[in-house]
């Protein structure tokens, strides 16, 4: 009997089907001269650090693809709840749909409950979700915020590890912005010192890594609210591109007018009574 | 936490069951709709994450129930799993689908969003079989 009309439920999550299809497609294309296209990465410079009276976390503005840069004002610090933000370093995709995933998670939570979330447990839920797709998911996370406990900043690696120290940097220029945190960092700075070192960092990981440029974004999370100051400093290297191309009448100067007017004859008239009724 | 006490329950995990060749009508492979068949491709998962993907809930809920006969006796799990298989009975008709509420509400998905909920939903999907042949199908008479 032909069960061709019988059709199983396709589970829900992520679909399999065409990775065989696409190593196969890698393989073409690897003696051929197109490559497959690369996804777009925040190949980038984050930090966070801890300071007297809340967090202050800080990320550069480029995402490339491959040796493009494919966004310049490129926004990683992403909103988790009135009181968490997070950066994302890695694939723009992943931290994208990763910290969406998260902040809705918690809103349920918050709306259940009544209550600012936590960030331990915006930590843990990253952690379980990470580390259930075994690192496949490229997101490297940087969480601050501040809670009912006091304030706080972890970060969340793609296998699911996390680290929770008062000043930290990821990406690829995190080794740049570790070297300016590592010499001026102290415990219990005040909140424009801490702001002025985030800056110092970022700053140092746009200059010594490719991956990393443009604008530095900074956001400053405290007892009170959020400073989301983006950007705090721009590229001295603007874009000066026209991006409307419309000019205004009389740009162009009219020399000569001719006007010929168009006789027409009726050839033919036809009337058609409408019924009015 | 997904990774409690996981080495200790995990040594009869649910075994897979096989990628099965994709049948079309007559029962002949479908190359339109599935491509070109090999048996390594039935034999083996192509991706890292396709076995684990496909047995999650399933090992979830074996670790769960576990943890809590081992805390709280067998009538724990017990009654648990009466309460999922009697909610897993409200359902629609076979080609239409359900929305699982009962099942969802009793397991906490309700509270929580994850990749299955945005990516392939069944209530999206673009195939609906046959009714009749789902019908009959279900009921055993083919």
């Amino acid at each position: 009997m032909a069960l061709s009309n019988v059709v199983e439920t396709p589970a829900s999550g992520f679909n399999f089907e065409n990775v065989c299809r696409n190593v196969a497609l890698e393989g073409l294309l690897q003696g051929g001269q197109t490559k497959a296209p690369k996804p777009m990465k925040t190949g980038t410079t984050i930090a966070g650090v801890l300071c007297k009276n809340g967090v202050v976390l800080g990320a550069d503005t480029r995402a490339t693809s491959g040796e493009v840069v494919a966004d310049k004002m490129c926004a990683k610090i992403h909103y988790i709840s009135p009181n968490i933000y997070c950066c994302g370093a890695g694939t723009a995709a992943d931290t994208e749909k990763t910290t969406d995933l998260l902040s809705s998670n918690l809103t349920i939570f918050s709306m259940n409950s009544g209550r600012n979330p936590r960030v331990v447990m915006a930590v843990n839920i990253l952690q379980d979700m990470l580390f259930r797709y075994r690192g496949q998911i490229g997101a490297s996370l940087i969480l601050g915020g501040v809670d009912c406990t006091g304030n706080h900043l972890y970060k969340v690696g793609p296998y699911g590890s996390i680290d929770n120290v008062p000043y930290l940097a990821m990406g690829s220029g995190d080794l740049a912005a570790l070297g300016i945190l590592e010499d001026r960092f102290k415990a219990n700075m005040e909140m424009e010192e801490a702001k002025e070192l985030v800056r110092d960092a970022i700053h140092s990981g746009i200059m010594s890594d490719l991956g990393s440029g443009n604008n530095i974004d900074i956001c400053v999370i405290t007892k009170q609210g959020v400073d989301y100051i983006r950007p705090y400093q721009e590229s001295e290297y603007k874009d000066k591109r026209q991006r409307r191309y419309k000019y205004r009448p009389g740009t162009t100067s009219i020399l000569t007018e001719k006007i010929v007017p168009l006789e027409l004859e009726v050839v033919q008239e036809t009337v058609q009574r409408m019924d009015t009724a | 936490m997904n990774t409690r006490g996981l080495r200790s329950q995990l040594k009869d995990s649910v075994p897979v069951t096989g990628m099965g060749p994709q049948v079309g009508a007559y029962g002949v492979q479908d190359t339109l709709r599935s491509g070109f068949s090999s048996v390594k491709n039935e034999l083996l998962p192509s991706h890292a994450l396709e076995l684990s993907e496909k047995n999650f809930q399933l090992n979830q809920d074996k670790i769960n129930f576990s943890n809590l006969r081992n805390i709280q006796g067998l009538h724990a799990p017990l009654k648990l799993q009466m309460e999922y298989r009697a909610a897993r009975q409200i359902q629609r008709l076979p080609f239409l689908q359900s929305s699982h509420l009962a099942l969802d509400t009793l397991k906490g998905n309700d509270e929580s969003i994850s990749f299955e909920d945005i990516l392939n939903d069944p209530a999206q999907s673009e195939m609906m079989g046959e009714p009749h042949v789902m019908v009959e199908y279900k009921l055993g008479m083919m």
